[in-house]
């Protein structure tokens, strides 16, 4: 997106409302909404993704397919910093995290579910408007992976499981920008401008030990003019209300493809299935059994023309950004516990053994935090970024685990009640170190 | 955000690793059996670099060189990459080849690094260009360097020092010593000072050469000041006492060295790393990012682990580097690249010599003596512990007498 279209959309978009959520609770703003109002983001949720199906088979003639550039640089120097552009739009993100996620989470946590109203105040930040390119309705011009990462990073600093109920949708919709076809653009891309977008959500994961997305057990193979889809995913970002799924499976004979599969598509069930944290995104197992698709159901013009390690690449990112969030909301919340904590006669701040592993979650913070960036920065100036993407996840694998268990142990008995956020960082980030998929950078 | 090293020091990277592969490798056995020789070739190298420096090929880079901010941005940004990310990037490949000799280069010591940060304009016209050493731990003062017990006392137009100094790398060899000591043991650190002594002042005796578990080819010395006489103007930065401004001064200096002792640890840790890889591909195991970690050999698990640790450090080192050419306060940054760098570096080098098994543990290998080498960096330029302590210190907004 350019300067002035971010500006335009953060203006009329995200900060004009931000403004209006500083002065006003949430519980206030959902009660304000206009009944019809309600009605039509209902409505509108639950029939969008058979209208665009609709629409999709109608209009299969050949054109081009809109693709974003990446923003042009002009300097080559090392540069860790964020552009102003990315500052304006962190600090959007950073107070809605701050002021809507946040006094959201503990309830979305024990719901399992995002808070009504979550679709319409999430149109605040414009995610999908930033995310469509303007020929197909919305207002993007580039898109950005370190602002997608940065994005999710501030987003789960709120709460991470509303962060990926709020990333999984867009995420379907970067996927149909960057490697769909002109006819699904055309289809699926629209409504995801609009104040409500649908709920669309990537299914990669598969429910067995060891998974791996380079060796997917879920399988299409071709029959007659059509696929035939069989298999399970798991850790499905609302499994049971998405309208649509991104589904990764193995095409016989081609390798992983991706498949558009609608929710209601015959031979696919649902089935809830919370996990240990990220409540709030309503993870849960889709089972495919024999569904049946069109050919114009495989993302892309053909077999093969989705990068499936770049898509996997993408996701890795989006994870380990989601990671570095959390474990900066652990350290931002440990720091004033450990000072105001009083043992012995003084703060437990004041022993090495407290003050060294919070030195030591900032170090292995900031060294996760580095490495994302740095892949989600390969990937945006068209680097190779594979690599950095592994080396992320792996990182978010060893290091988010060290980052749950020290953050409830610097708060002793309290870290282990719900009175404290940090159980539930405990368990988002332990969720997320088994999560492939959900969202991209 | 850009992570990638700009084309302009590509040239500097591939003549400091041609230096680290060409010179110091070869060699790189030979003096680590000949501890205390003097390694002849590196004057070779020392004009060489000299010669580079004024053809700019060295990009300003060189712990002389270490100035905060500074010189003028290229960019439309303003973003500055400057001394401190050129010298950490040379640096980086030089150890990658041999720690003790990249230590033992002519001119590049770290008390090149002190004069750079705290010198005046005529100082540094005296001392520039010379080899300085560095002075600051006392047989009873490591870490607590306020413990210092090394005496300067005004005597007219001249500073008369009174003290023993251990650990003093180079201190054999260079041409100046920059020596802390205090002006007034009653009044903490704000008393302490540095001093450039030349070598050869009378007074300052070598007591003797410490042999070493690693860098043997870097001397470390211990060396005593009896009344030893130098000129006022060797103090280095303000010469009065500051009650309550700490180290100032001379902590400066650590801001831009930590980011350097960083870099000598990615580079010895990068260089067991590649060396294991070879070794390991040779034997059948081989990880291109191609299974999860949970797939993967047990083997290969452990070479992606590195690598990501290795990663990590590599860019803390780079921004701590970035931060001090762009005049940001850096001190928290440039412990957390020294803390995680020099840990994960002794970590890599010894899992290294494990993985190669008795390839790793014996002499025909360079594996095992990496892992004596890298040991060092974990405690030079202050231990593990001391880069917790700041950075906690940071974090927590906790003083030296709180958070001890």
């Amino acid at each position: 997106m350019n300067k002035d279209a971010l500006g335009r959309h953060m203006m009329g978009l995200g900060l004009a409302a931000l403004r209006g959520f500083a002065s006003s609770p949430l519980a206030q703003k959902v009660g304000l909404l206009a009944p019809t109002e309600r009605l039509l983001y209902t409505g509108a949720k639950t029939t969008v993704g058979a209208a665009a199906r609709v629409f999709k088979l109608a209009s299969g003639k050949a054109q081009r397919a809109e693709r974003l550039p990446a923003p042009s640089t002009k300097s080559d120097l090392f540069d860790p910093s964020v552009s102003e552009e990315q500052a304006l739009l962190r600090e959007v993100a950073q107070r809605f995290a701050r002021e809507v996620l946040r006094p959201a989470a503990l309830g979305a946590d024990a719901a399992c579910a995002t808070p009504e109203g979550f679709e319409t105040s999430l149109a605040d930040l414009a995610l999908g408007p930033m995310t469509v390119p303007e020929a197909l309705g919305g207002a993007a011009t580039e898109a950005s992976t370190v602002t997608s990462a940065l994005l999710a990073e501030d987003l789960a600093w709120g709460d991470a499981g509303q962060a990926l109920a709020a990333l999984g949708p867009v995420s379907v919709a970067a996927a149909l920008t960057r490697w769909g076809s002109a006819a699904q653009q055309a289809a699926y891309l629209p409504p995801f401008a609009e104040t409500v977008p649908p709920l669309a959500s990537l299914a990669l994961s598969e429910p067995r030990p060891l998974f791996d997305p380079l060796e997917l057990r879920t399988r299409a193979v071709v029959r007659g003019n059509r696929y035939v889809l069989n298999g399970e995913k798991s850790l499905v970002v609302g499994a049971e209300r998405a309208d649509y799924y991104l589904v990764a499976a193995e095409l016989l004979g081609h390798g992983p493809c991706l498949f558009l599969v609608a929710r209601t598509a015959r031979g696919v069930t649902t089935a809830r299935e919370p996990a240990l944290g990220l409540r709030a995104a309503g993870l849960g197992r889709v089972a495919f059994k024999d569904v049946e698709l069109d050919t114009s159901d495989l993302l892309g013009e053909a077999p093969g023309s989705v990068n499936y390690a770049h898509f996997v690449a993408r996701s890795r990112i989006g994870v380990a950004a989601l990671g570095v969030g959390v474990g900066q909301a652990l350290l931002d919340y440990v720091i004033p516990y450990v000072n105001d904590r009083s043992a012995f006669g003084e703060p437990i701040s004041h022993r090495q053994s407290v003050a060294f592993m919070v030195a030591n979650l900032a170090v292995e913070l900031e060294a996760l935090r580095l490495v994302t960036w740095r892949a989600a920065a390969r990937a945006e100036q068209g680097h190779p970024f594979e690599r950095e993407a592994y080396l992320a996840r792996v990182l978010t694998t060893e290091r988010g685990m060290e980052l749950a268990t020290n953050g409830v142990q610097l708060l002793g008995g309290h870290g282990y009640i719900k009175e404290h956020p940090v159980e539930r960082w405990y368990r988002d980030l332990m969720t997320l170190t088994t999560l492939e998929g959900g969202l991209l950078a | 955000m850009n992570f990638e090293t700009p084309k302009k020091y590509a040239l500097l990277i591939e003549q400091a690793h041609l230096v680290g592969k060409e010179m110091f490798r070869p060699i790189s056995r030979k003096y680590d059996r000949a501890e205390h020789e003097y390694p002849v070739e590196l004057d070779l190298l020392a004009s060489l670099l000299d010669g580079l420096n004024e053809s700019g090929a060295l990009a300003g880079a060189g712990a002389g060189k270490l100035k905060r901010g500074g010189g003028k941005s290229e960019a439309a940004s303003g973003v500055r990459n400057g001394a401190n990310l050129a010298t950490v990037l040379s640096f980086t490949e030089l150890c990658w080849g041999d720690v003790g000799l990249a230590l033992t280069i002519p001119r590049q010591g770290l008390g090149n690094a002190a004069i750079a940060a705290v010198a005046n304009e005529e100082q540094l016209a005296r001392f520039g260009g010379r080899w300085a050493a560095m002075a600051i731990t006392e047989p009873n003062a490591g870490s607590d360097s306020a413990a210092i017990r090394a005496t300067a006392r005004l005597d007219g137009d001249q500073y008369v020092l009174n003290g023993e100094k251990i650990f003093i790398t180079a201190g054999s060899r260079a041409d100046l010593t920059v020596v802390w000591a205090t002006l007034d043991a009653t009044r903490g650190r704000a008393a302490i000072k540095s001093f450039v002594v030349e070598k050869g002042t009378p007074g300052m005796q070598l007591l003797r050469l410490d042999h070493k578990l690693g860098i043997k080819a870097s001397d470390t010395a211990t060396v005593a000041f009896t009344d030893c006489r130098i000129p006022k103007t060797n103090l280095l930065g303000d010469p009065e006492i500051r009650a309550g401004e700490g180290f100032a001064g001379v902590m400066q200096t650590f801001d831009n060295t930590r980011p350097l002792v960083a870099a000598m640890a990615v580079g010895v840790g990068r260089a067991a790393l590649e060396r294991t890889q070879e070794l390991l591909r040779a034997a059948g195991v081989h990880a291109p990012y191609d299974k999860s970690l949970w797939r993967a050999s047990a083997a290969e698990a452990e070479l992606y682990r590195m690598e990501a640790e290795l990663e990590s450090a590599r860019l803390l080192t780079l921004r701590a580097a970035w931060l001090a050419d762009n005049g940001i306060p850096n001190s928290k940054e440039a412990s957390m690249a020294k803390a995680k760098a020099a840990r994960v570096a002794n970590h890599i080098t010894l899992r290294c010599l494990q993985l190669c098994a008795s390839v790793g543990a014996t002499e025909t290998e360079l594996l095992e003596k990496w892992a004596r080498d890298s040991k060092i960096l974990d405690i030079f330029e202050g231990t593990q512990q001391i880069q917790l302590l700041i950075i906690a210190r940071r974090l927590l907004g906790k003083s030296s007498s709180e958070l001890k």
